[in-house]
């Protein structure tokens, strides 16, 4: 690996790596055994703990659990039109339909008739404003999904409606100044007169605007909730959902109930990616709505259009900037709106917004600086989290600026970007007045520059660009830092719970949930380790909001640091009253009781893990323990923009080299080279497949996935799989080269591991302008493309044809 | 044949025993079936339409003697469960992700050494496990029975796929998580771990005892009604059927009709099932023709097509993914009129003609001829399409097809060009181009067409043809491509065309195509 590109690559299968020499790239198994033989539980590739369930189909997600007799189906009559008032519903020819049972209105409602996360502007049901096309108006419940689904779909004959021209793209609400929540600025001057003074006396300017598109989840299993009426009016809920305790307060809200007499539960989702954070609350209150007012189970699971229609996704940017700099590409002041199309209510769309603005500098030190971020209120889906939370919409203008800047310039951009690194002991604040300690970039990039052979490469393109009339080749490295932690100080808490079982088997449970990023298993791993057992001895069961209360979203990529360390705390302080009633028996200290390998060490003596524990019990100690935590040192203050709101920075960077028809725009990533920084990894297997999942899934959103939605109606046109199109596997590239960066989190996160499900999400910013370079070429890297994302192969075509028309 | 209300249960093998059916519509699709009346849970809905791969299954039926790619017996195929409909699968076998572990036997785990036995995981289970080729796992049963068919395929035939192979494989399955690189991994080292084969003899056995040589009578009530499914098993029993129920609709593959009922709820009364008339799967080489039964499977006709015309590949390996080229036909693809289809335009180029008939009688027609307007075509009540040919001559042309969609695999066309073209030295003698995408129905450029004949084919003809090309078409601006885009693209595949057919110093398509890089290395078998 790491070699040129041999040209014959390209023609044989011989192009593949095969599995064994990528498992020998990606995961040292000598060393692995080793630790394992050692005792560590961390550190080690284990298997998901699910794997072995998800590939016999045994794995139960929400709709695969047995039905209880007597379940109904619920399905949602949708708006045919995207603003406007509603004025009559005619329901009565829809509830006389076969297997119908009972149509709902917003009147239905018992509680409040809102499910927003933050702000209260988001109706579970339409109670006369019309917000976007498809929005939830009644729900139809019958014997059958089916019957549910037929009749839910004659809503276009049953709603009367006053409709209004509606507002779509975010341009048209920033011209209307209609946003979903206030306007937010994060300035920083260093020198006098900030950004507007800096661009002026700066020697070169550059001016542009940048369209981003949004992205949809598209976890593979859609939402669905199943809603169980329990005694005394109580509700039991399984919910597909990121944020069990937010959905156990919506639904109480909604039937009007106290907390604890709502449970939610989750024991996996099929997918999340942030859009089952807040918008799986809809779901979960309609169908306990119904349960509730029909005093029988229901389930509401989508249909894939109807999840298309109703749910949000990830935000749409548009930016205008203006930046100044110098001859070498150092940016000495910057300027930059971003609008995002928010959608009809506020959902995140603040926070996302807030990552975005905290993101803008990516890993650049800027000087002077002023951030404007407008979060723009169209009648579209309630856009929300998406991996990355707005912060690869900011980091993606700033790294567009330096892709132009270094075009100007004449100098290869990679050099551009690294003047503009943040410095380790100078020039590391960031714009919020976060000082940046943990800074690896310079090290990381300069490792993946040679083990790429980037400059190599860019040569061979050149030459292969010279002589190739119809197929160009570019090439891009991208760099990334994300912060971690929740922008909001008090989400950053965890709790858990371990039981040890009087067999010496360990059942887990914390406040986090598992959608397939691994957090369950190295949560199982943290405890496994604590207590020195095998990895079968520890269970982790269904997120459920009656064993840990008051948890936080699964999001931020905090998962396993904060579910981690309350689980660590937990099954320590089992260890340590273990130990103590080892030494109390068998003589010794405590302290020198050692626990690995399924064995206790006391006094000179060996005995099995459960021998110790029924030991134990016999001695009446406690075998199980709460444990919590709450991340140290943070702050902010949100209407200065100001304060810690991160506890550390991920980094890692990628190269990628892509070619690209110049007849149709098509395009193809030949070769990515990843180098991700997670820290003393927990589990580098579970990582690495977070690192190239969230570089195919971002290519993705910066390439194929495109929304479409009518200008004039308002309809999401690209609704399905068929029209919505996220990569196969034919878009991995044949050579894909991935590490871990060798280091520890330099602060005390658990086992000094980083979180990475997000960061690597920014990767594949390294195709994005991969193929910018190969447009670039074209006219000779004289003419800056006017490439938009997703660069479809249309929007590649665009930006050459522009090339080419602006060089000739 | 039967026109009485008279109903046979709907019979298949699934997990080892035959299963008796009646009572449910008969347009209940397999994978509700499985989920909801069999309560395997193991296959999952992922979006309904057929574009997702994670209710993949395996249908086996008895193979022809001596047929190639045949298992023991058995021709086996994945297909979409969402979009199949149950009674398509009387005389069949249905094999879910539930089958693997039961072929698998008890042992006990080496990780699992102090619990009770357990069952063990298939290869291709065990793969994935060890590659980490699950993350969320919605996908993974999926991904099971697409690697499980190519398991089985391989095994058979004693050979390995490439890395390429299996992506081109698992193009129906789609994986929001892992970024494929590790399902990859899965699909080779589940060649190294000890075989484990399906034993077919069970299932042959039932196949041959569900064996019918007449026409498969179910139906089931819809309120007061009843509704027929007709699966005749001859030519002559569908022609009569067809000419008795004019109303009645015809079923292929249902990758289309599935999504009606699925999604847009239509009502589609008696259907007659062409899937289980041999004689129109048959593809046959004749003395002047090449003939594709419009029965046969888009793969086994695009199979025939790219044996003959290598050129075609692309086009092949993108047109949707192997569970939908299992279960569309090459007749369906035609008949369905969508100006997006992408065999039209192919079809075209090689000036196949339609074979259309009613009752006893046949007609033919230029396909372009069949074609009126948008969805509508030349088809007589009672009348259907018999088949398609493809004279001898046109596969000697120079032959381009070129697809250009957001994707590469499994998307429907932005456009699709459809190219043939004869030189006499440096002059176009005759040309055809033919394009979907561009117009309410897949048509011919007889404006561009004009422009080459009799022209020495050179950059100021194909400049010519590519102006005329704007008078041609008058595309349409959609969620896949602008009309701008389509009419610059349809352009430059033009001058692609010439690029690469040039007498002086023409291009290979390496030199013209990004997608020549992917070494498809496809090996075509069959006739």
């Amino acid at each position: 690996m790491n070699k040129p590109i041999d040209p014959k690559l390209f023609k044989s299968a011989e192009a593949f790596a095969d599995y064994v020499s990528n498992t020998a790239a990606r995961i040292d198994v000598n060393a692995e055994a080793k630790a394992h033989g050692d005792g560590a539980r961390v550190g080690i590739s284990r298997p998901h703990e699910s794997a072995a369930l998800h590939v016999a189909g045994e794995a139960n997600y929400i709709d695969d659990i047995p039905e209880l007799a007597g379940t109904l189906h619920c399905a949602l009559g949708l708006s045919p039109v995207a603003n406007g008032r509603l004025k009559e519903m005619k329901l009565d020819a829809i509830r006389a339909m076969s297997g119908v049972v009972a149509v709902l209105t917003a009147a239905d409602i018992p509680g409040s008739n809102d499910c927003g996360s933050i702000v209260h502007d988001d109706p579970i049901l339409c109670s006369g404003d019309i917000r976007y096309m498809g929005q939830p108006v009644f729900a139809v419940i019958a014997e059958t999904r089916d019957a549910a689904r037929r009749a839910a779909a004659r809503a276009k004959e049953a709603l009367d409606i006053e409709a209004a021209p509606p507002v779509i793209t975010p341009q048209e609400a920033h011209a209307k100044e209609q946003y979903v929540v206030p306007p937010m600025h994060l300035v920083r001057n260093t020198d006098e007169g900030g950004a507007k003074a800096a661009i002026a006396k700066a020697p070169h300017r550059l001016k542009a605007q940048l369209d981003v598109g949004g992205q949809e989840q598209f976890y593979l299993e859609g939402q669905i909730s199943y809603a169980i009426p329990k005694e005394g009016g109580a509700m039991h809920v399984y919910c597909s959902t990121q944020h069990p305790s937010e959905m156990q307060h919506l639904v109480a809200h909604a039937l009007h109930l106290h907390a604890n007499e709502v449970q939610v539960e989750c024991r996996r989702m099929g997918g999340g990616f942030g859009g089952k954070e807040s918008q799986s609350a809809l779901f979960a209150c309609v169908a306990s709505v119904a349960a509730n007012k029909l005093k029988r189970p229901v389930k509401l699971r989508l249909d894939r259009d109807d999840d298309f229609m109703i749910t949000g996704r990830r935000h749409c940017f548009w930016y205008e900037y203006e930046v100044g700099y110098d001859d070498e590409g150092r940016i000495l002041g910057a300027e930059i709106t971003m609008v995002s199309r928010a959608g009809h209510s506020a959902d995140l769309s603040g926070p996302v917004m807030t990552r975005a603005l905290c993101h803008f500098d990516n890993a650049y030190w800027l000087p002077n600086v002023e951030m404007h971020g407008f979060s723009g209120k169209t009648n579209t889906q309630s856009n929300t989290a998406f991996r990355g939370f707005g912060g690869p919409q900011g980091a993606i203008a700033m790294e567009n600026i330096l892709d132009s800047v270094a075009r100007e310039l004449g100098r290869d951009p990679l050099d551009v970007r690294r003047v503009n690194f943040y410095g380790k002991t100078e020039n590391n604040v960031t714009p919020y007045g976060q000082t940046v300690v943990d800074n690896v970039i310079h090290e990381l990039v300069a490792d993946l520059e040679s083990s790429s052979d980037y400059r190599v490469r860019r040569e061979a393109i050149a030459e292969f660009n010279a002589k190739s009339p119809v197929l160009k080749r570019g090439i891009a490295l991208a760099p990334l830092k994300f912060g971690i932690s929740f922008n909001v100080k008090h989400f950053n808490q965890a709790g858990a719970l371990v039981h040890v079982y009087n067999d010496g088997s360990i059942l887990v449970n914390h406040g986090g949930t598992e959608m397939g990023q691994g957090l369950n298993t190295k949560v199982a791993q943290v405890v496994a380790h604590e207590l020195g057992v095998s990895f079968e001895c520890v269970r982790v069961t269904a997120t459920d909001t009656q064993k840990v209360a008051n948890t936080s979203a699964t999001a931020a990529s905090t998962g396993a640091d904060l579910n981690g360390k309350a689980a660590q705390d937990a099954a320590r302080q089992i260890r340590e009253r273990l130990a103590a009633c080892a030494a109390a028996r068998h003589g010794g200290d405590a302290s020198a009781v050692r626990f690995a390998n399924d064995k206790v060490e006391v006094n000179g003596r060996t005995l099995p893990f459960a021998t110790v524990v029924g030991e134990a019990y016999l001695d009446r100690v406690q075998l199980w323990s709460d444990g919590f935590y709450a991340t140290p040192g943070l702050s902010w203050d949100k209407d200065k923009m100001q304060g810690r709101p991160f506890f550390y920075f991920a980094y890692g960077a990628a190269v990628s080299e892509v070619i690209v028809d110049t007849l149709t725009g098509e395009w193809k990533l030949l070769r990515a080279d990843i180098l991700h920084d997670a820290g003393k990894s927990l589990n580098p297997a579970v990582d690495i497949g977070q690192v190239e999942g969230a570089f195919i899934q971002g290519m993705g959103w910066l390439t194929t996935e495109e929304l479409v939605w009518h200008p004039k109606t308002g309809l999401l046109t690209t609704h399905a799989p068929s029209t919505y199109k996220i990569p196969t596997a034919n878009d991995c590239p044949p050579v894909l080269n991935v590490r871990l960066y060798e280091g520890q989190n330099f602060e005390d996160s658990i086992h000094r591991s980083k979180a990475v499900g997000e960061p690597p999400l920014l990767l594949p910013f390294s195709v994005f302008f991969a193929i910018r370079d190969a447009v670039s070429s074209v006219g000779e890297h004289q003419v800056d493309p006017p490439l938009r994302a997703p660069a479809t192969s249309e929007s590649i075509l665009r930006a050459i044809t522009a090339v080419q028309g602006a060089a000739a | 044949m039967s026109m009485t209300t008279s109903t046979q249960p709907i019979q298949f093998f699934h997990r080892g025993r035959i299963v008796d059916v009646s009572g449910v519509h008969p347009t209940r699709s397999v994978l509700d079936w499985v989920r909801e009346d069999a309560r395997c849970t193991g296959t999952k809905e992922g979006c309904n339409e057929g574009d997702c791969g994670a209710c993949t299954v395996v249908i086996g039926e008895l193979a022809d003697p001596g047929e190639k790619g045949a298992i023991g017996g058995l021709r086996l195929q994945t297909v979409n469960a969402c979009i199949q409909f149950l009674p398509t699968l009387h005389g069949k076998a249905l094999f879910t992700v539930e089958d693997l572990k039961a072929q698998c036997g008890h042992g006990h785990d080496a990780q699992q050494h102090d619990k009770h036995p357990v069952q063990r995981l298939h290869p291709v289970q065990q793969a994935m496990v060890d590659c980490h080729g699950s993350q969320c796992g919605f996908c993974t049963p999926g991904f099971v029975m697409s690697l499980w068919s190519t398991y089985e395929h391989h095994q058979e035939g004693q050979t390995r796929p490439t890395r390429q192979q299996l992506a081109d494989d698992l193009s129906g399955n789609l994986c929001r998580c892992t970024g494929y690189r590790p399902i990859l991994d899965a699909g080779q080292r589940m060649f190294d771990l000890p075989a484990v084969r399906l034993d077919t003899k069970p299932v042959v056995e039932a196949l041959t005892a569900l064996k019918h040589e007449h026409t498969f009578d179910y139906a089931a009530p819809l309120g007061q009604r009843l509704d027929h499914f007709h699966a005749p098993t001859t030519l002559a029993e569908l022609a009569a059927l067809r000419e008795a129920k004019p109303a009645a609709q015809l079923l292929a593959g249902s990758t289309d009709v599935g999504l009606w009922v699925n999604k847009q709820f239509r009502d589609l009364g008696d259907i007659i099932y062409v899937g289980d008339v041999a004689e129109m799967k048959a593809i046959e080489e004749r003395p002047d023709e090449l003939y594709l039964g419009a029965g046969a499977s888009l793969e086994s006709a695009f199979a025939a097509l790219v044996r003959r015309v290598p050129s075609l590949t692309d086009v092949w390996l993108r047109f949707a993914s192997p569970p939908i080229r299992n279960a569309g036909t090459i007749g369906g693809n035609v008949a369905n009129g969508s100006p997006i289809g992408d065999s039209p335009p192919v079809l075209m180029a090689l000036d196949a003609e339609i074979e259309l008939r009613r009752a006893n009688a046949v007609r033919r027609m230029p396909l372009p001829d069949f074609y009126v307007d948008y969805m509508k075509n030349r088809l007589e009540p009672g009348e259907f399409v018999q088949g398609l040919a493809i004279p001898k001559a046109a596969l000697a042309r120079q032959v381009r097809a070129y697809k250009v969609s957001k994707r590469f695999d499994c998307d429907i066309s932005a456009l699709c060009g459809g190219f043939a073209i004869d030189l006499d030295g440096d002059v176009v003698k005759d040309v055809r181009l033919a394009f979907g995408g561009m117009a309410a129905i897949v048509r011919r450029a007889a404006n561009a067409e004009a422009a080459l004949i009799g022209k020495p084919w050179t950059q100021a003809t194909v400049n010519a043809a590519k102006l005329a090309l704007a008078k041609d078409f008058t595309p349409l601006t959609d969620m896949r491509a602008s009309a701008d885009y389509r009419l610059q693209v349809a352009q430059n595949l033009l001058q692609r065309l010439w690029l690469e057919t040039r007498t002086t110093d023409p291009l290979p398509v390496e030199a013209t195509s990004v997608w020549s890089v992917m070494p498809h290395a496809v090996a075509v078998e069959g006739v």
